[in-house]
């Protein structure tokens, strides 16, 4: 199926969907964590994924690039389309996947090695081609940075601060060149100036690539997101089981002022959650 | 994960359970009846420490006072003898005690750490079978070596292999003993490396393998040392499964791995210790000191790298 879909946009522009999930479910085991996620993700746009917590915002962001298989007993049901291909497809190799959809964590999460190497390690195991010393250069440029670090590339990376991490994690991502950016709430361990300097460098990002992020932050998706999807839980007491929802998603501007749901108006006005 | 460590029943598994459950303690908010307890724990814990290092003190001290007539170089060069005893040494045991000590480090070091990786990254533990070599792995560990010398004599010496009785029947007997110890050791410093670090990678469209091999392995190399120093260790001073797998004492010729007697240190010194003679006597402390300094010198190349490569998260 070649089927690169396309939806009108508000200004009347055609914009491209790089994910098109249909009845996305993930189970752990036998328990249903998530339930029947249908959710466009449209390219050079941030997408924010809120909600409480529990409520498989996380969960369905990691079966956007299978990270879900490193979980024993993880199963994804319905489909992921990656451009019309089903990412869970019995031919696709999830090793690709990761390397087209990257990640960045919510902790910092450098290897324990120099600035460069932290870099370097991507492309060189993957074998990139090209000059190095160039891709080395041009990820930090892109992940802003370059200037900060220039002088001290082989310094561990151990010694930056929390928010140099985090945007060094990002430049290891950008490295491998891929095509879309998860984040998993990026900014969660970070102050509130660095989590300034993140949020600005994604919106420099998505002019290249297309974002996804977690957070528990509504403002931070306010300030950020293009579009949000705001998740929920639905407790089944006698059951005692806790599965994730979607309840609505929608352009960010009208989540936050219009909601549809009541659930959602709810907690954007900070009533619950 | 606690309860396939609890039921490691050797030394190895006692430290860390042990270790484990200090760090642990840290974490725990805890009233004053707690309080006293934890200092109570302390003091006991202080007390066993105190009496493990002041008795190897006293066996070092007594090994020196005894022995430091004989700490020349004939301890080194000259073989033993009955006839000239004041000038008796070890060389022909220093030689079958190294030579075992590599085929030991031969065999431990890339079958430690390959079931070590397996185990932790890439055995389905739903799988009956993994479960059932991670619980022989842990009861393998705390075996007599005795048993390992009956094991070595059926298996090496005669029976399948029928090597003989040479070193390298003797050599294979101890990788053996002490392989459980570098498994444990290795899967130990394995888990210790944070997941964000294979997560992080994996991220980056790497296999897992080359995840392993690049970052966790790398990260997780002292601590697969540490298993491999203490691994050495005591696989330097066994003597029990040497003596049943045929390990002599009056050798006067040099072994090759695969042919002719050997001898080896322990072997060596727990018959000097035992004749009447006090020559024999003092022969068999500066044997002690001996293995001691062969057993460090051979660690130090491990304690180099360890120190080189050690880093905190």
């Amino acid at each position: 199926m070649s089927m690169t879909e396309t939806v009108k946009g508000e200004s009347g522009a055609m914009k491209e969907e790089v994910f098109s999930l249909r009845d996305v479910s993930v189970y752990y085991g036998n328990n249903l964590a998530v339930d029947s996620v249908n959710l466009p993700i449209y390219k050079n746009e941030i997408t924010a994924l809120i909600g409480p917590s529990g409520c498989g915002k996380s969960t369905i962001l990691r079966s956007l690039n299978r990270m879900n298989d490193l979980i024993p007993g993880a199963k994804v049901t319905g489909e992921v389309k990656y451009h019309g291909e089903d990412i869970y497809g019995p031919t696709v190799d999830p090793v690709q996947v990761r390397k087209i959809i990257g990640m960045v964590f919510q902790k910092p999460n450098p290897f324990p090695k120099s600035i460069y190497d932290n870099i370097a390690f991507g492309p060189r195991t993957i074998g990139m081609k090209g000059d190095m010393d160039e891709i080395v250069e041009n990820a930090l440029r892109s992940a802003a940075l370059w200037d900060e670090v220039k002088d001290r590339l082989k310094d561990n990376a151990y010694g930056m601060s929390g928010g140099q991490q985090q945007r060094l994690v990002i430049a290891r991502a950008i490295a491998v060149s891929p095509d879309v950016i998860l984040m998993d709430e990026p900014c969660s361990a970070l102050d509130p100036v660095s989590t300034f300097k993140i949020e600005d460098l994604m919106n420099e990002l998505k002019q290249s690539y297309t974002i996804v992020i977690v957070t528990h932050n509504m403002q931070q998706a306010a300030r950020v997101a293009d579009r949000t999807a705001f998740f929920t839980v639905s407790s089944d007491d006698e059951a005692g089981s806790r599965i994730g929802v979607l309840v609505e998603h929608d352009e960010t501007d009208k989540i936050f002022s219009t909601p549809k749901n009541e659930k959602t108006r709810d907690y954007v006005t900070g009533r619950f959650g | 994960m606690a309860s396939s460590l609890t039921r490691v029943p050797n030394r190895a598994g006692a430290a860390v359970a042990g270790a484990r459950a200090t760090v642990r303690g840290g974490f725990v908010k805890q009233g004053s009846w707690a309080d006293v307890g934890r200092a109570a724990f302390v003091g006991l814990m202080m007390i066993a420490l105190s009496v493990a290092v002041i008795a190897i003190f006293a066996i070092l001290a007594w090994a020196f006072v005894e022995g430091r007539t004989r700490l020349d170089l004939d301890l080194l060069t000259n073989g033993p003898s009955t006839a000239r005893r004041a000038t008796a040494g070890y060389s022909v045991a220093i030689v079958g005690t190294l030579q075992i000590i590599a085929g030991v480090i031969a065999v431990i070091v890339p079958l430690g750490t390959g079931a070590a990786i397996y185990l932790e990254q890439f055995a389905d533990r739903s799988k009956w079978y993994n479960r059932l070599i991670e619980l022989n792995i842990q009861n393998l560990a705390g075996v007599p070596s005795i048993v390992f010398g009956i094991l070595g004599l059926a298996f090496f010496v005669r029976g399948p292999f029928s090597w003989g009785q040479v070193a390298a029947a003797g050599s294979a007997t101890i990788a053996l003993l002490v392989l459980p110890t570098v498994i444990l050791a290795s899967r130990e410093a394995i888990r210790a490396v944070p997941s964000s670090i294979l997560e992080g990678s994996l991220a980056l469209g790497v296999t897992r393998w080359q995840a392993v091999r690049k970052q966790v392995l790398p990260a997780a190399f002292p601590g697969i040392l540490t298993g491999i120093i203490l691994a050495i260790s005591r696989a330097i001073g066994e003597a029990a499964p040497l003596l049943l797998v045929g390990a002599l004492t009056f050798v006067t010729f040099y072994p090759s791995f695969f042919e002719g007697g050997f001898s080896a240190l322990p072997v060596l010194i727990y018959n000097y210790a035992g004749r009447a003679q006090v020559e024999f006597q003092i022969l068999a402390a500066a044997g002690v000191l001996l293995m001691l300094v062969i057993l460090l010198a051979i660690n130090s190349v491990a304690i180099w790298l360890r120190a080189r490569y050690e880093r905190t998260w």
